[in-house]
């Protein structure tokens, strides 16, 4: 028996890895896969709960709504479509980036600063 | 006890790759440890009894979303990462603020231990594809249609932004 | 059965399925060798063995004293890496296949099948097998857009860009055929799937003797599934990035001995896995008329030699038109897979909907 929380724990050490390298890497590419590591650590925290509420099935919300454990995963497989989406678009952005600046360093996109 | 042995097995591997992912200095090496850890998160997945999620986390999202990354890669030629000075801001304020927020939420969840229960490995038919289909395609009907507008959005916008000027 | 007897018996189905994978690989090179060699009207091997069936041995030995180059300025930890991902994707997938029903041994029933767990309520079967099976597949592709780059040569880049595109756009019309299957049968657990085709149909109560395999209602879904299963498999007609003639060897040009060995073994066993699929969700899998005038044992391993010809059947195929068909070019390729074989197998998707739906 695993307690529930060491899931939780563990999707919330992804998400502060995924933030750190969000703040700290400076190549625009691995700025964006910290971005999909965050997505992830979400979807386990969003699994993990779907099992609690399937453990404890049954029981009703305030408003007397049944709560369903699936609907975590339904979430999940729409939150994949969603980044896969993301991806695409923002991949084809890095492109055109690269092709005008020629560089894939975040420092150096910054021709509006004053 | 061979439940917790797997868990932290695959943890450790899942948290391995994420530190892997930050430190190396290469974009592809960095990629590919992001694979590392989507399939050490797809059988966490099955620890927690979403075989379809499971399946469908590897054949999406490692095996189409990674491999679009590690295509862009391959084709800009991304060298190794030069060091240039970032955001101060991002530093001093980012790097404490999150440390507090990772240990917020992990003093939360563990004081919670007792309400929030564990996690068995029963043979329960939870996380099978019939029930999934079943409430993707009745209750959230009109998000599955949404979605798919969305995605043809997607590839209507990655296209134009990828498309050489003349 | 409790943990410790599965993972015994798991141990000893992988290194017996292996084995025979491998074997099965070094002698279909022999197979594609004497075929095209009669196809183009001329003998294949003839001097090592006799009919030249120790030639994969001759092979065999031949990678393994080559000599192994490391090219300079290769990235050294993929370079090695993606031949080894390559081969252990294309294995992965035979943990899945079921072989057979079940063999009784000492009181316990073992399915023929690496992750089939028996017990006292018959074999249980993975839910979701043919998902896994296409996410190996997906994984594979990795093997080939790793090798290309790390090879850091302009020919291998192109070529392996060439390849993993082409594998990634007919991966889809590779699962969309078989979304008929699983419209038709309603599980996708493989042993299920088969266990639906032991019958034969019965059309509004009348008996037609033919068997109640699927590819009678999904023809259409079979020939998008060959056509796919030839282009994720780099096979002619669509092997451009790997043919001679264009690319030098493509994306495995700065490989040799084991290594590239490897990747040939890779792609041989990507050939059983797709035939292997195909017997299962199209022909049968392992069933076939009983032949009551056979000596008991060969009754009892009739099944697998059912299964082994249907395989048989499919590698054959593949063969035959390696030697009769030119190759595709690029452009050709590509459209094919998007402008016919996507529409196709989406039509074929709604029809079968249709029919099922209209049948209930």
């Amino acid at each position: 028996m695993v307690p529930l929380s060491w899931y939780l724990v563990l999707s919330a050490i992804l998400f502060c890895l995924g933030v750190f390298g969000f703040l700290l890497k400076r190549n625009i590419i691995t700025i964006f896969m910290s971005i999909e590591l965050m997505l992830n650590a979400v979807n386990l925290s969003f699994i993990a709960f779907a099992n609690y509420w399937n453990a404890h099935a049954g029981q009703k919300l305030a408003s007397g709504r049944e709560i369903v454990g699936l609907s975590g995963h339904v979430f999940v497989f729409f939150v994949m479509v969603v980044a896969a989406a993301e991806a695409a678009v923002g991949l084809a952005i890095i492109i055109a980036v690269f092709r005008t600046r020629e560089t894939l360093n975040v420092d150096r996109v910054n021709l509006l600063k004053l | 006890m061979v439940h917790q042995v797997l868990f932290i097995i695959f943890g450790l591997i899942c948290v391995a790759g994420a530190v892997n992912l930050l430190v190396q200095r290469h974009p592809i090496n960095s990629a590919l440890s992001l694979v590392v850890v989507m399939a050490s998160l797809a059988l966490i997945y099955l620890l927690l009894g979403a075989e379809f999620v499971a399946a469908i986390q590897v054949i999406v999202y490692a095996g189409a979303i990674m491999v679009l990354f590690v295509f862009v890669i391959m084709l800009l030629n991304a060298g190794s990462e030069e060091r240039s000075s970032g955001s101060r801001m991002a530093l001093l304020i980012g790097v404490p603020g999150v440390l507090v927020l990772g240990c917020l939420i992990g003093w939360i969840m563990i004081n919670n231990n007792k309400q929030l229960g564990g996690v068995s490995i029963a043979a329960t038919d939870f996380g099978e594809t019939h029930p999934i289909a079943r409430l993707l395609f009745r209750d959230f009907l009109l998000p599955f249609e949404i979605t798919s507008i969305l995605i043809l959005i997607a590839i209507m916008g990655a296209v134009v932004l990828g498309k050489r000027e003349g | 059965m409790d943990i410790k007897t599965f993972i015994i018996v798991a141990v000893i189905k992988i290194v017996l399925v292996v084995f025979i994978m491998l074997t099965g690989v070094a002698y279909t090179t022999l197979l594609e060798r004497k075929l095209v060699a009669r196809i183009q009207n001329r003998w294949g091997p003839t001097r090592v063995g006799p009919f030249g069936l120790l030639q994969p041995l001759a092979d065999g030995v031949k990678f393994i004293l080559k000599e192994d180059l490391v090219p300079d300025n290769v990235h050294k930890f993929l370079y090695i890496l993606s031949p080894m991902l390559a081969l252990a994707m294309s294995l992965i997938a035979f943990a899945i296949i079921p072989f057979g029903d079940s063999v009784t041994v000492r009181g316990m029933t073992i399915p023929l099948q690496i992750t089939g767990w028996g017990g006292a309520s018959g074999n249980s079967d993975i839910n979701i097998g043919l998902l896994i099976i296409l996410g190996a597949t997906s994984i594979g592709v990795y093997g080939i857009a790793l090798a290309g780059w790390s090879s850091n040569s302009k020919y291998s880049l192109l070529g392996s860009l060439r390849a993993s595109a082409q594998m990634i756009s007919y991966e889809l019309a590779l699962g969309l055929s078989l979304v008929g299957i699983l419209l038709l049968s309603g599980s996708m657990s493989l042993r299920e799937i088969v266990k639906q085709q032991s019958n034969t149909w019965m059309i509004g109560g009348f008996n037609t003797h033919l068997p109640h395999w699927y590819i009678f209602p999904q023809f259409i879904a079979f020939f998008i599934y060959l056509m796919a299963a030839y282009a994720e498999t780099n096979r002619i007609p669509f092997d451009l990035p790997e043919a001679e003639t264009e690319l030098v060897a493509g994306y495995h040009t700065e490989y040799s001995s084991m290594k590239f060995a490897m990747f040939f073994m890779a792609e041989y066993l990507n050939m059983f896995t797709v035939g292997c699929l195909a017997t299962l969700l199209f022909f049968g899998g392992w069933h076939g008329p009983a032949l009551p005038f056979l000596p008991p044992l060969l009754q009892a391993i009739l099944p697998l030699l059912y299964f082994a010809a249907k395989v048989l059947f499919f590698i054959f195929v593949y063969i035959w038109v390696r030697g009769t068909l030119p190759r595709f070019r690029y452009d050709q390729l590509m459209a094919f897979g998007w402008k016919f074989l996507l529409p196709l197998a989406i039509a074929n998707i709604i029809v079968t909907s249709f029919i099922v739906a209209w049948r209930a």
